[in-house]
């Protein structure tokens, strides 16, 4: 399935490494990464594909919201459909 | 393929802006539930409903944390009640716990239906029917009423405005120690349609295959968010970015109601385009008028600004959707929209100034507080000309007004959650009755010659 990884809040050393971790060893690989400024927050989207993983989604998904709580930010992960439903005609 | 800011943007609308799937609600068909007693039908109705949406809830739940976006409420609307007990009226009260009972044991915070369709004539199964509304109301806590009482294709049905004048008043009456809160669970239509996912007026109808997967949207605040940007621009560039906006927000409702459909073994139905606030601020359609240009919502203008809105959120989202249906436009309860609270507690905006801003939105007269001694043939004549206006203008109207128990005008009603409060609204007090009285059938109007 593909999915997109969010993660938002204030910039912080080892963000990027720890979330590419956690994917790694859930087995969902990367497929795209990109940075952006939200207001003045930082924002990485991560473009990502879970159908190799073994755990459910929403299982993954609130793990990565609990890795999130613990480095300080604020990481989602959600079906890519909905971003391409909402933005595509 | 999408961009990063379009990833920013829904997750901003969905965080900062109350972007949700307001509802998602099972139409279920009850026609197979007619046995030869009301307690044997009150038993097939809890079993079929239970059985049909045992997953509802769940998988609602599955869905709002896989794409990420909140889904507030798990519905089920079913038909009309009223045909389902057309052999033991009087006791269709049966039914209507058996209902409520597994509203609660689904775990779903309304349930509609407990309906009747008279908008050409009453029959006798259906008078006995609409006596027992009241008590339901006051004795269920989930179920939900409502009642067509006219279409642009058969008339008003006078006999039966005449009589839930007087439904409204004693449901009041029988929930007085909560401020009349049976009259929030009650509405009156003309042009009753038969897939609205909203609530109170919800119902599945005849014409609606077994089991259908109706999907209401919202999104006031992701519109005024937007808006928020172009205050310089004109209202033609302003009925654009609503178009657009309203397109996305539905797209998000197809999405889900599609998903939805299919994990629970149901047919897609349709997704309702309605902008529907809710009493959180950020959450506001009188805020988006406001936003437009008016200082207030009810001021001189608010007309014009609401016809704009309803109509850029059709266009958008009749392109979003391949299946649009349900009330889709906005919605103007004033109980349930901050705005409005406010407006009306400073008495900028008046009843009349609501009947007018009905002829051009969804749906009617909503969530309003009336002085609790407001005569029945009063509320009658207030259900007449909403229905009237509907009926003429071809769109759904509805009434659903809370003579509030011992309160005048300055007092307030409080329902809380969704229902939120509202300021007793004055209403005029020249006396209809003897119209009311007559009784009979206003004849379906002309539908050429529109002028």
């Amino acid at each position: 399935m593909r999915a997109v990884v969010t993660v938002t809040g204030s910039d912080k050393r080892g963000i990027i490494a720890k979330v590419s971790n956690f994917l790694f060893e859930h087995n969902i690989n990367i497929e795209d990464v990109s940075q952006t400024i939200l207001g003045d927050q930082f924002a990485m989207i991560m473009l990502v594909d879970t159908s190799e993983s073994r755990e459910t989604f929403s299982a993954v998904s609130s793990e990565l919201a609990r890795l999130g709580s613990e480095i300080g930010v604020t990481v989602r992960l959600q079906h890519a459909d909905i971003f391409d439903a909402m933005h595509n005609v | 393929m999408f961009s990063k800011f379009d990833v920013i943007e829904t997750i901003e609308m969905i965080e900062k802006e109350h972007l949700d799937i307001r509802t998602v609600t099972m139409g279920v068909s009850l026609l197979p539930c007619i046995r030869a007693t009301a307690r044997e039908t009150a038993q097939a109705v809890y079993d079929r409903v239970m059985r049909k949406a045992e997953k509802l809830v769940p998988t609602a739940e599955e869905l709002s944390s896989e794409y990420g976006i909140p889904i507030v409420n798990k519905r089920v609307s079913v038909t009309p009640v009223s045909l389902i007990t057309a052999a033991f009226p009087e006791e269709s009260a049966f039914v209507g716990q058996a209902l409520d009972r597994a509203a609660t044991d689904l775990g779903i915070d309304f349930l509609g239906g407990y309906s009747a369709l008279v908008h050409k004539g009453t029959a006798d199964y259906e008078r006995a029917f609409l006596a027992t509304i009241p008590e339901v109301l006051a004795s269920t806590g989930r179920l939900c009423s409502s009642v067509n009482v006219g279409s642009s294709r058969s008339g008003i049905n006078m006999d039966a405005v005449r009589a839930m004048g007087e439904i409204v008043v004693r449901t009041a009456q029988l929930t007085k120690e909560k401020d009349g809160l049976g009259c929030a669970k009650l509405v009156v239509f003309c042009n009753a349609v038969e897939d609205n996912p909203f609530m109170a007026g919800a119902f599945h109808g005849v014409g609606e295959s077994d089991t259908v997967i109706n999907v209401g949207v919202s999104g006031p605040g992701v519109v005024e968010h937007a808006l928020k940007f172009i205050p310089d621009a004109d209202l033609t560039d302003a009925a654009e970015l609503i178009k657009r906006t309203a397109f996305k927000i539905t797209r998000a409702g197809q999405l889900i109601a599609r998903e939805a459909a299919k994990r629970l073994g149901a047919k897609f139905g349709i997704v309702d385009l309605s902008l529907a606030p809710t009493p959180a601020r950020g959450d506001s359609v009188a805020h988006i008028l406001e936003t437009l240009g008016l200082e207030v919502v009810g001021c001189h203008g608010t007309t014009a600004a609401l016809a704009m809105l309803n109509d850029a959120v059709k266009k958008g989202g009749v392109m979003a959707s391949s299946r649009v249906g349900g009330l889709s436009g906005a919605f103007i309860p004033v109980s349930e929209d901050i705005g409005m609270i406010e407006s009306a507690e400073a008495g900028a905006i008046s009843i009349d100034k609501l009947e007018a801003m009905t002829c051009v939105c969804s749906v009617g007269l909503d969530m309003i507080a009336i002085p609790g001694d407001t005569p029945a043939s009063t509320i009658s004549a207030i259900i007449a000309d909403e229905a009237a206006i509907g009926m003429v203008n071809n769109k759904t109207t509805a009434v659903r007004v809370i003579p509030a128990p011992g309160k005048n005008v300055g007092d307030e009603v409080s329902f809380g959650g969704l229902l939120g409060r509202a300021p007793v609204m004055p209403v005029h007090t020249g006396d209809a009755s003897a119209f009311i009285r007559r009784g009979g059938l206003i004849p379906a109007p002309i539908h050429s010659f529109k002028n």
